[in-house]
């Protein structure tokens, strides 16, 4: 079981670093307000399908008509949120993830 | 030549080269990872095209493009909910669900539980969820050679669906995720290819003016406006305020259950890393968003040249209107022999994609009952790695074969349902106990036990006293008439249930393991100690 504890106080060493608690911070910043933006948007969309099919039916540009518009906004803002997303991760995630894996590597092996 | 030759000859083609990559992958399937995961060494641009195959049902690809030909607008609902549901994919679990697990949903929830109770419970809830879309694909696959092949006897679906079955036990034992990603692979193209095909044929008949298809769909539909905006299948005003909540019900349900889906979860494990899981969603959201904007054309193209009346002569559920627009734009493109060739294609296509899937569905099933329930709750972690995959291989089997006879049982059912009650299910149950597990510090055993639990039952429970199992001439008994539950959709209950449960659950259990969250914390967000890509 010796190993096995070193292992865990390792990780929680990790855990209580300034470093991972950014890594943690600059995550969860992002990725939570952004998926409870995303559901509002798509549940604002499936209500007003549902309780405001006058205001949907009116036509834009030709028989183009809001609902279409916004039916098409929605892959317009997943496709740009999954961008986004990835963007943000190769910039601020993957570099300070990546130097903790290896500090941890590094201290395991010791 | 007929049609149905044709399309014989080409879906034999599509079986004869998918088995081939099944055997020569089977080569290389040595150890329990390359059986489950097929060796972590797909790049991300592969399983992305690998999600895509292992998504888009037939149910997505004829399904919906009948809804939009059949009602409108309506099946564009569907395919907006299917394709938002990625981004809770991927902003909040593939990545950290690669770093923390090895080969299926469990490995993630029992990370810091007591493992036993907690596999059991992700165990019954993965078989559960993947036999309910499982046998949907069945009956749908049986249908679907009588109106594509001109079989129309009770024997002859019977022996397609056998057939399907067989072909999927075999793709699945014999190559395990490395061959079931090959069939999902190739079938991506496919579908893509045919569907993108269709579409510019449609879109040139029209000069590429969206507006001008628009009008006609909804001139030819006899319906005018209306068919071009929501309401006439989903929540109808005849339905009241009942059906819109049950719209929005069904809208929770498809956005929060594609990232409680077992067996689109073990497709983040073959690739080598987070990132490269990372890669695999953009892929799979590019593919599959491409896919629903050509469904799109589809449903509003076949109702405005096929006619929404020709269409539902042929299925009352339209499931023929993707075939037969091909059918109609390859004659008046170029002649009788294109339009021939067109439709065999596209139902060859279509039979791919049913194989692809329900591969997909087998594999992640027989994982979780091999891995979950026989190595680790029966055997108690004792098993060896050649015991293990051995059990996988017999439960596919076995698996397969209960999926066969239930399929023919429920021919004559309408199980269209079981689709919508997998993704219910899915949110209520999995999504939790995934979320919590990777985000609550003080989430524990009883917690995962109880959001698996509560969450599946409440949406089963629900349906099972609904409008579609009873007391509607629809229903899967027509005949009796036991519903009290007033939507036809669970979800807007059982999903906030499933989230109850798990909390209350927790927060009545004194275990709480704060080392293990801390280890669980830091591995699924660094990558650290996680499973590695095989280097044979």
């Amino acid at each position: 079981m010796t190993t096995r504890q070193h292992d865990i106080s390792v990780y929680e060493q990790v855990q209580r670093s300034g470093e991972f608690q950014e890594l943690k911070r600059r995550f969860r910043s992002w990725a939570f307000p952004m998926t409870a933006a995303f559901l509002g948007w798509y549940l604002l969309y499936v209500v007003l399908s549902g309780f405001a099919r006058d205001f949907m039916g009116v036509k834009l540009l030709g028989n183009i008509n809001v609902a279409l518009v916004f039916g098409v906004l929605q892959f317009v803002s997943t496709f740009l949120i999954a961008w986004a997303y990835s963007r943000h991760a190769e910039r601020k995630l993957d570099p300070l993830a990546d130097k903790l894996r290896h500090e941890v590597e590094e201290k395991e092996a010791r | 030549m007929s049609q149905e030759l044709l399309s014989t000859i080409l879906f034999l083609l599509f079986v004869v080269g998918t088995l081939a990559i099944t055997f020569w992958a089977s080569r290389n399937t040595k150890d329990a990872a390359d059986y489950y995961a097929g060796g972590r060494s797909f790049t991300g641009v592969q399983n992305g095209m690998a999600i895509g195959g292992d998504y888009m049902s037939a149910a997505s690809f004829l399904g919906i493009a009948g809804i939009i030909a059949l009602s409108g607008y309506d099946g564009f609902l569907y395919s907006i909910g299917f394709l938002v549901a990625w981004l809770v994919a991927l902003l909040l679990v593939a990545e950290l669900m690669r770093n923390s697990g090895k080969y299926t949903m469990a490995d993630v929830l029992a990370f810091r539980m007591s493992p036993r109770p907690v596999r059991t419970a992700a165990g019954v809830s993965t078989i559960t969820v993947s036999i309910f879309y499982l046998l949907a694909q069945m009956v749908g696959a049986g249908a679907l050679v009588g109106l594509l092949l001109g079989v129309t006897s009770e024997g002859g679906k019977a022996l397609t669906i056998v057939g399907v079955g067989l072909l999927m036990i075999i793709y699945v034992v014999v190559g395990g995720m490395k061959g079931t990603t090959w069939v999902q692979i190739v079938k991506a193209v496919l579908l893509m290819g045919g569907a993108t095909l269709v579409t510019l044929l449609v879109l040139g008949k029209f000069g590429f003016n969206l507006s001008a298809l628009l009008g006609q769909a909804a001139s030819q539909s006899g319906k005018g406006d209306v068919f071009l905006n929501a309401g006439l299948k989903y929540g109808t005003e005849a339905q009241g305020l009942a059906g819109k909540i049950d719209l929005i019900s069904l809208g929770l349900a498809l956005v929060l259950g594609t990232a409680g889906l077992p067996h689109i979860l073990i497709r983040f494990y073959t690739v080598p890393t987070a990132k490269d899981a990372r890669k695999s969603v953009m892929w799979g959201i590019g593919i599959i968003g491409t896919f629903y904007l050509l469904t799109l054309v589809l449903g509003f193209g076949a109702a405005a040249l096929v006619g929404s009346k020709a269409i539902a002569e042929q299925n009352a559920a339209g499931n023929t209107a993707a075939p037969q627009l091909a059918k109609v734009v390859g004659q008046e493109l170029f002649g009788d022999f294109g339009g021939t060739l067109l439709l065999a294609i596209i139902a060859a296509v279509a039979f791919a994609t049913i194989l692809a899937v329900v591969a997909g569905l087998t594999l992640a099933s027989s994982s979780s009952f091999a891995h979950d329930l026989y190595a680790h709750v029966i055997k108690r972690g004792k098993a060896t790695e050649k015991q293990e995959i051995t059990v996988a291989r017999i439960s596919a089997f076995v698996i397969g074969a209960v999926a066969i006879v239930l399929g023919i049982f429920a021919q004559k059912l309408n199980v269209a349902f079981l689709v919508a009650l997998a993704f219910a299910v899915a949110a209520s149950g999995n999504l939790p106990a995934i979320l919590y597990s990777l985000f609550w510090k003080r989430f524990n055993t009883s917690g995962a036990v109880s959001a698996i639990y509560g969450g599946l039952l409440s949406a089963v429970i629900l349906v099972i006293f609904s409008p579609v199992v009873s007391g509607t001439p629809t229903a899967l008994f027509p005949n009796a008439d036991f519903a009290w539950f007033p939507l036809q959709n669970p979800g807007i209950v059982s999903i906030p249930l499933g989230f109850l449960a798990g909390w209350l659950g927790t927060v009545l259990s004194r275990e709480s393991d704060e080392s293990k969250y801390a280890e669980m914390e830091v591995r699924s967000l660094t990558g650290v100690g996680a499973e590695k890509a095989s280097t044979h």
